[in-house]
């Protein structure tokens, strides 16, 4: 069943277009990535979604969520979704965060805001949420400030914050480029497992393809404000019909296929073949390997 | 509270205006003499165990004269920061958030009122409203307000900007949950010391108000002991020591307090961390590069 539908998305700023003509589709519980370079669009075509371009924009063509289109919605309307129905992870955790309020309090917000929780209620829900998002000793860190966490844990208490109303959409805006690469690693890993388990459909934006192929199924690649390809993401890393896909591709693996290490063998197995047997060209980074021994690069196999 | 008394310029400033205020209600209920009492063979009596200050030309015994001005200081303090508040938090924001043009002109509108001049205004205010401490109040409230209006839009045009409020908005929060749990509290610390740069501010045009003998002749006041004692300083250079120093210490005590405040609003200025939490796998925190999105508006 889709759940967020896309089509003909156009975004101008004073007459010049910067996204022209977006077309995708999310299912309930599927996971799509938007791939590109900055200034691509890529942002704000998610940012659109939930009505939060800036106010200069002129938005055109239709977003249905649930079958209800959003172009066009009151912001009071659209209130009630955010947080709620859709919600967002942030790239930088430190900055998304209000530095004057206690973790704790920010992750009770939506949860008072939609859910109608006591403060009471949704500050034993907080700290709930704390435990589940693996902040280390859940009481107190609801009870810090932004700078008293690293930038893992702040970003743990963006996905709290997003999941808190256990929406049906998220929307995850470069959520691990602020992060260091063993964080990313671990932010990446708890945001599939939490989406999984609640059955969340993704909609994940970054520019870095083997962060994509960890939780993405479906690709988007957007260059100029255009789609320039999309499909599944398996299919366009092996078999990349557009150059710019395959420059994408290709400076990946050039920078020896950095980013985070695959989940497991077989787990990314399954993120890669697509029903039918297929080679499977996947994203490793060697020095994840270890032991001794000799690792002929790229080309991976099964 | 706690976190005022941990910066050594927030115990001073508290003290100060503890101090004040504990003055402020000792006068009330007990003063050692009548200030308005005149006892012509009592003139320029010096310091004395029965006059801690002394006595001016008329006799009357400073000590006071000094608490029961204390009052009329602190109800011009407080009555002027309260409608400089307002006005500076209702028009400042207002002006941040409106739509552009509705924004600009009351941008404008500020600027006007800023360039009248606040002892002209309080002359006027005085001419037309007759003269109370509340016309002297609100002629340093809104000279004081407009300003702060000022300072008021341009910090909330730059917490706007963050992307703490863009994601308020994305978790559904309405615009005026936003500026109580968002802007009011981030725009805080900025607003406090501005109030208390207007509280030291007020003391002095208080001073100088009644100083002018804008104030009613029947308010005891500091700039009205000021003025009867400046005649005759070069005969009695003492006596003008203490309404002076009283003015001082207030207009010190209320900036004082103001720097202790910003420092206890802020928890990234605290020096100690209450509650830090650190774990497995966890790097130090860091500045994180700012996001490629910047400017939304609720």
């Amino acid at each position: 069943m889709t759940l967020l539908e896309v089509r003909d998305l156009t975004i101008r700023f004073a007459g010049v277009t910067v996204v022209d003509g977006v077309s995708f589709d999310v299912d309930a519980g599927g996971r799509l990535g938007i791939i590109g370079e900055s200034g691509s669009g890529k942002t704000l075509s998610a940012l659109s979604v939930i009505g939060l371009v800036p106010e200069q924009a002129e938005v055109i063509g239709s977003v249905r969520f649930n079958g209800q289109e959003l172009i066009g919605l009151a912001d009071r309307e659209l209130s009630k979704l955010r947080g709620d129905r859709i919600a967002m992870v942030f790239q930088s955790p430190l900055t998304s965060l209000n530095p004057l309020m206690r973790v704790g309090k920010q992750i009770a917000e939506p949860l008072r805001l939609h859910q109608g929780h006591s403060r009471r209620q949704a500050a034993a829900e907080a700290v709930a949420l704390c435990a589940r998002v693996g902040l280390p000793d859940p009481d107190r860190a609801a009870r810090a400030f932004p700078h008293q966490l690293s930038g893992g844990q702040r970003q743990r208490v963006g996905i709290a914050i997003a999941l808190a109303c256990r929406p049906a959409l998220l929307i995850a805006d470069e959520p691990t480029t602020a992060l260091d690469v063993t964080v990313q690693r671990d932010v990446l890993q708890l945001l599939d497992t939490l989406i999984a388990e609640e059955g969340t459909a993704l909609l994940f934006i970054t520019h870095d393809i083997s962060l994509i192929a960890q939780v993405a199924r479906e690709l988007v690649v957007m260059r100029n404000g255009e789609i320039v390809e999309q499909g599944e993401v398996g299919e366009l890393i092996s078999r990349p019909r557009h150059p710019y896909t395959a420059q994408l591709v290709d400076a990946a693996r050039a920078t020896g296929l950095d980013g985070p290490a695959p989940l497991s063998t077989d787990r990314l197995a399954n993120r890669f073949t697509t029903g039918t047997a297929r080679d499977v060209v996947a994203p490793i980074d060697p020095h994840h390997f270890r032991g001794a021994g000799r690792i002929d690069p790229i080309e991976v196999h099964g | 509270m706690k976190h005022i008394w941990q910066s050594r310029s927030g115990r001073i400033g508290l003290v100060i205006v503890g101090t004040a205020l504990l003055i402020v209600l000792v006068s009330l209920v007990w003063t050692p003499h009548d200030p308005s009492r005149v006892v012509p063979a009592d003139r320029w009596l010096p310091i004395s165990r029965d006059h801690w200050f002394g006595t001016d030309g008329a006799g009357k015994d400073l000590f006071s004269q000094v608490l029961v001005g204390a009052r009329t200081t602190l109800f011009v303090v407080l009555a002027s920061v309260a409608i400089a508040a307002v006005i500076g938090l209702v028009m400042g924001i207002f002006s941040a958030l409106a739509p552009r043009w509705v924004g600009e002109s009351t941008v404008y509108l500020i600027d006007v009122l800023i360039a009248l001049p606040g002892l002209v205004l309080a002359l006027v205010l005085v001419a037309a409203l007759g003269g109370s401490l509340w016309t002297v109040s609100l002629a340093i409230g809104f000279g004081a307000g407009v300003v702060l209006a000022r300072v008021v839009k341009s910090e909330t045009h730059t917490v706007l900007t963050r992307d703490y409020i863009v994601a308020a908005n994305a978790s559904g929060s309405s615009t005026f949950r936003t500026i109580g749990r968002h802007i009011m509290p981030n725009i805080g610390p900025i607003v406090i010391v501005q109030l208390s740069i207007i509280a030291a501010f007020a003391v002095l045009a208080e001073a100088a108000l009644s100083y002018l003998g804008l104030t009613p002749v029947s308010t005891p006041s500091w700039g009205r002991m000021l003025q009867g004692l400046q005649q005759s300083v070069t005969v009695h250079p003492w006596a003008i020591v203490f309404p002076g120093a009283a003015v001082v210490l207030a207009t010190l005590g209320f900036n004082l307090l103001g720097d202790g405040l910003r420092e206890a609003m802020d928890p990234t200025l605290r020096r100690r961390t209450a509650t830090g939490v650190t774990g497995p796998g966890t790097t130090p925190p860091s500045e994180s590069l700012p996001s490629e999105l910047t400017v939304v508006r609720p």
